[in-house]
C-alpha cells in the first residue's frame, strides 16, 4: 500500500504538469468548441460504451455530466491515462474532439435529484 | 433387444435375406429413399434419349423387396416381460424429479416413451426444448429457485455437445443437473445412418472435465445404481453436474433377473455435507473476536434460506460488515451490516465463505496494456490482514478447466460446506468472544448503519442520473420493473448483460428467492433458459418470476421462449436491449486504443463484430411468434410503467410475458 501510495502521488503530480501543458494547448483549436458535433465525436469515439450516452456513468465508467471536471483535468486524463480507462491519443481522438466533447458534456443539464424520484426512495 | 441368433450377418443380407427388424426401419427408410433418388436420377437422365419409352415415376417395389415388406418374419426375438426402460422409469420416479425438459431423440426413443406411458408423463413430466443447452439451463434456474434438480436428456453426441457449455456454466455455479445422454454403444448391432453418427465409445469424455462424476451402465441393476449414486453425488455440496451414458439397448431390452431377482432400485439417503475441522473452526473464530474490523465476504455460502438467517446470525454477533458477492442472496441487502466491496480496505481478518475467487476479492487487476499486456495487479487489503477461507469447491478440483482462479495465500483454510460449517463458526465465536470487546463491537456497529446510510445516498445518487433519458437508463429500467413487482412474492431470476449492478444495488432483497444470481460460468446464453426454469420452480411455488434479460443472450436459443409458452411457464421478461455485446464493445475499443488505431464502426456503434444493429431485431415479435403477450420497442422512460403493468397482469394470468426495452449501454 505504501508503494501504492506513493505511485498515486507521482501520478498526481505529473497530472498537474501535464494539465498546466495542455491548458495553453486546448486553447488552439481550428474553431469554437460545440456542443453538437461533442455528441457525436463522444458516440463515434465509444465514449458512451462505458460513460453512457449522456455521461452518466455506470458500473463501467465514472459519471462525466453534468458539471464535467474542467478541460485541462480531462485532456491529461483522456491523453495519459494508464487506469481502467484506455488513453486516446490525438491520432485517435484531436484536441478539437476533445474540447467539442466537453462542451456536450457542459450542455448537459442536471437532472432530478434522487429524493424528488418517488422510485428512488 | 434382439438376440445375435446369426453371426457374420453382412449389411447386404441383413437388407435383403430378412425381414426389417424395428432397429433397421431407419435404415430401411434411408435406403428406400437412396433408391428412389437413384431411380429419379435414372429418369432424369433417360428422359433425354426421346426414343425411349416413358417410365413411371414411382417403380414399383421388387419381388423379393416385397416380400420382405409384407411377409410374415421368422421369429428372431423380441424380448419379453418389463422393457428396460419402463424400469428405468421407476428408478427415476423414486427420485422424486418433477420435470424433465429435453430435446427428443432417437437415442433415447425407448426411456421417453416408457416416461409418457408407462410413466403416465408425471413426476417427471417431458419438457419440450428447442436446444439442449436450454434444456440444461433450465435445470440450473430451477434448482436454484427451488433446490431440486432436474433431469434431461440427449443425444450422447451432438445432444451432448449443444448442452456443453450449459454444463459448464452449471459446473461453474456448483449446480446439479443430472444429464442422461443416449448412445447406441455396441457397433455390431448399432443401426446404420444416423444412430451411427450419433455414437461413440465414451460420450461423456466431452464433459468429464466439468462434471461431478459420470458412469455408463451396462446392465439395468447398473443403471438403478448409477441413478442413485449420481442423484446422490450431484447433491452433495458442492453441489455439481453428473452425466450417464445410457445405451440404446440396454432401454430397449426387457428387464432379466439380477442374481434370480428383479433388480433393485437403491433408497436415496443425503449424504451430509462436510463441515469444518474444529480445530481450524476454532482457530477462525478466535482471529474473528480479536480483529479490530473483521469483514466477512460470501458468494455461494447460503445454499438455502437457513444459510441467509446464520449468516446474519455471524455478522450480528461480530458486528461484522457483509460483502455479499451475489451468485446467490446470501446477505439481506436492507441490513445496515450490508457493505460494498470497498469494505475490505480496512478489514484486518477477512472471512471467506464459498468464493469463486479469493485472490480477485482482495487484490485489484487493471487492463491497461502494461507488462507486456498483462496488465497491472494491486493488493486491495492492508499488508497485514489475515485470510480465513471455508470453500466446499477446495474439495473439488479438476485440471484442465481452471475456474479455480489465480493462488491465494489463506491463513486458514476449511475444505468444507459453509453453510453447514456456520453453526460450529457461530458458537465458537460465541465461546470465544471476551466480555471487555463487547462495547467495542457495539461501537463498530454503530459506525456501520452510518456508513450504510450514506452508501444508499450515494447508490441513488448515481441512479438518478440520466433518468429521463432515451435509450431508457439501466437505474431507470431496473426501478420501473421493480415499482411493477414489488407487491408480490417476487423473485429476480436472472439479470443478464450487466444493468451496473442495480438491481442488488437498490431492490430490498432479503428472501434467498429473491436473486438466484448468474450463470458461473459466463457462458451467454443462460439468461433465458434459466429463467423459465427458474419460472417453472415459482410457478409451483406461487412465486412471481421476473428477469432481465439481455439481447445478446436471447438469441443464442431463443426457441427456449416457445418453451415457456408451450408449458405455461409464466415469466416476465424485461428486456436490456443496448443492441450490442457490450462486454465486447468495450474491449476491441480498448485494444484499439492501446495499439493507436481508430477503431473500425462501419456504420455501427460498436466496433465490427460487437453491434446487433442495422437491421435491428424485433424481440417482442419475436417473442409473439412463439406465443409469448409481447410490446416495444420502448425508448421512452414514460411508457415503461403502463407496460409493465399490463405485462404484470398477463404473467398473473399465468403466461409468459416479454418488453423490449431499448436501454442504454450499461
Amino acid at each position: 500500500m505504501k508503494n501504492n501510495s506513493r505511485i498515486s502521488k507521482f501520478n498526481a503530480a505529473v497530472l498537474l504538469a501535464l494539465m498546466a501543458c495542455l491548458s495553453s494547448h486546448a486553447m488552439a483549436q481550428a474553431r469554437a468548441p460545440s456542443a453538437d458535433q461533442g455528441k457525436q465525436a463522444f458516440v463515434k469515439n465509444g465514449c458512451w460504451g462505458c460513460h453512457g450516452f449522456v455521461g452518466q456513468g455506470g458500473i463501467a465508467g465514472p459519471k462525466l455530466a453534468p458539471e464535467p471536471k474542467p478541460i485541462e483535468y480531462i485532456q491529461a486524463f483522456v491523453r495519459h491515462t494508464r487506469g481502467t480507462m484506455p488513453p486516446y491519443s490525438e491520432k485517435i481522438l484531436s484536441n478539437q474532439e476533445l474540447v467539442d466533447i466537453h462542451a456536450y458534456l457542459k450542455s448537459i443539464p442536471v437532472g432530478p435529484d434522487y429524493k424528488s424520484i418517488p422510485l428512488l426512495n | 433387444m434382439t438376440e445375435p441368433k446369426q453371426q457374420g450377418h453382412s449389411p447386404e443380407s441383413r437388407s435383403t435375406d430378412v425381414p426389417l427388424a424395428r432397429r433397421g426401419f431407419l435404415g430401411g427408410v434411408l435406403a428406400s429413399g437412396a433408391a428412389a433418388a437413384s431411380a429419379a436420377a435414372t429418369l432424369a437422365s433417360s428422359s433425354a434419349h426421346a426414343a425411349e419409352p416413358a417410365k413411371p415415376s414411382a417403380l414399383p417395389p421388387s419381388a423379393k423387396g416385397a416380400q420382405a415388406e409384407t411377409g410374415i418374419p421368422p421369429d428372431l426375438g423380441h424380448g419379453q416381460g418389463m422393457p428396460g426402460s419402463d424400469f428405468m422409469v421407476d428408478v427415476i420416479k423414486s427420485l422424486d424429479i418433477k420435470y424433465l425438459p429435453s430435446n427428443c431423440a432417437s437415442s433415447f426413443r425407448a426411456l421417453h416413451e416408457s416416461l409418457i406411458d408407462y410413466g403416465g408423463n408425471t413426476k417427471p413430466e417431458f419438457l419440450t426444448c428447442m436446444h439442449e443447452e436450454s434444456a440444461v439451463a433450465m435445470g440450473h434456474g430451477y434448482f436454484k429457485a427451488s433446490g431440486k434438480p432436474l433431469l434431461t436428456l440427449c443425444h450422447g453426441t451432438v445432444g451432448l455437445q449443444h448442452a456443453s457449455m450449459a454444463i459448464y456454466n452449471a459446473w461453474c455455479d456448483r449446480v446439479p443437473v443430472i444429464v442422461v445422454g443416449g448412445n447406441d454403444l455396441d457397433a455390431a448391432y448399432r443401426p446404420p445412418g444416423v444412430p451411427t453418427f450419433h455414437a461413440a465409445q465414451d460420450i461423456n469424455a466431452m464433459v468429464r472435465d466439468y462434471t461431478k462424476w459420470d458412469d455408463t451402465p451396462v446392465s439395468l441393476q447398473h443403471f438403478s445404481q448409477s441413478f442413485v449414486r449420481a442423484y446422490k453425488i450431484a447433491m452433495t455440496p458442492p453441489y455439481g453436474p453428473v452425466a450417464i451414458s445410457l445405451d440404446a439397448a440396454l432401454q430397449m431390452a426387457p428387464v432379466h433377473l439380477h442374481e434370480g431377482k428383479m433388480p433393485y432400485i437403491p433408497k436415496y439417503i443425503p449424504t451430509s455435507p462436510p463441515q469444518g475441522d474444529s480445530g481450524a473452526v476454532k482457530e477462525a473464530a478466535k482471529m474473528l473476536v480479536q480483529a479490530n474490523n473483521p469483514v466477512i465476504v460470501v458468494d455461494r455460502a447460503a445454499r438455502t434460506p437457513e444459510g441467509v438467517g446464520l449468516l446474519v446470525q455471524l455478522a450480528e454477533l461480530l458486528q461484522a460488515k457483509v460483502i455479499d458477492q451475489g451468485s446467490r442472496m446470501n446477505f439481506p441487502k436492507t441490513h445496515y451490516l450490508s457493505a460494498p466491496a470497498t469494505a475490505i480496505a480496512n478489514a484486518d481478518v477477512i472471512i471467506g465463505m464459498e468464493l469463486s475467487d479469493f485472490w480477485a476479492t482482495v487484490n485489484a487487476y487493471t487492463d491497461n496494456n502494461s507488462n507486456d499486456g498483462h496488465g497491472t495487479n494491486a493488493s486491495r487489503i492492508k499488508p497485514q490482514t489475515k485470510l480465513i477461507s471455508i470453500n466446499s469447491v477446495d474439495l473439488l478440483t479438476k485440471s484442465n478447466y481452471q475456474d479455480f482462479q489465480r493462488f491465494q495465500v489463506v491463513d486458514v483454510q476449511m475444505a468444507a460446506d459453509a453453510q453447514t460449517t456456520l453453526p460450529s463458526l457461530i458458537e465458537a465465536v460465541r465461546s470465544a468472544m471476551p466480555a471487555d470487546k463487547k462495547d467495542l463491537i457495539a461501537k463498530r456497529g454503530e459506525l456501520q448503519r452510518k456508513a450504510y446510510e450514506e452508501d444508499k445516498v450515494r447508490t441513488r445518487t448515481a441512479a438518478a442520473l440520466g433518468w429521463n433519458e432515451s435509450p431508457i437508463s439501466t437505474a431507470r429500467l431496473v426501478m420501473e420493473t421493480f415499482a411493477a413487482v414489488k407487491n408480490e412474492d417476487w423473485a429476480l431470476v436472472a439479470s443478464e448483460g450487466n444493468v451496473s449492478n442495480w438491481p442488488t444495488r437498490l431492490w430490498p432483497m432479503e428472501k434467498h428467492h429473491h436473486w438466484l444470481g448468474r450463470s458461473g460460468g459466463y457462458g451467454v446464453g443462460y439468461g433465458a433458459p434459466a429463467s423459465v426454469g427458474a419460472a417453472l420452480a415459482n410457478r409451483d411455488l406461487g412465486r412471481f418470476s421476473v428477469s432481465i434479460q439481455s439481447d445478446g443472450d436471447l438469441m443464442f436459443a431463443p426457441g427456449v421462449l416457445w418453451t415457456a409458452a408451450k408449458h405455461k411457464i409464466p415469466l416476465l421478461s424485461v428486456m436490456h436491449n443496448n443492441r450490442g455485446y457490450h462486454q465486447e464493445v468495450m474491449h476491441v475499443q480498448r485494444l484499439a486504443n492501446f495499439r493507436n488505431r481508430k477503431v473500425n464502426l462501419d456504420g455501427d456503434m460498436g466496433p465490427v463484430g460487437t453491434s446487433i444493429e442495422n437491421p435491428d431485431i424485433q424481440y417482442h415479435e419475436l417473442a409473439k411468434s412463439m406465443g409469448w403477450w409481447a410490446k416495444g420497442p420502448i425508448k421512452d422512460p414514460a411508457q415503461l410503467a403502463s407496460a409493465l403493468k399490463e405485462a404484470v397482469a398477463v404473467v398473473k394470468s399465468g403466461h409468459p410475458a416479454l418488453l423490449n426495452v431499448w436501454t442504454q449501454p450499461r
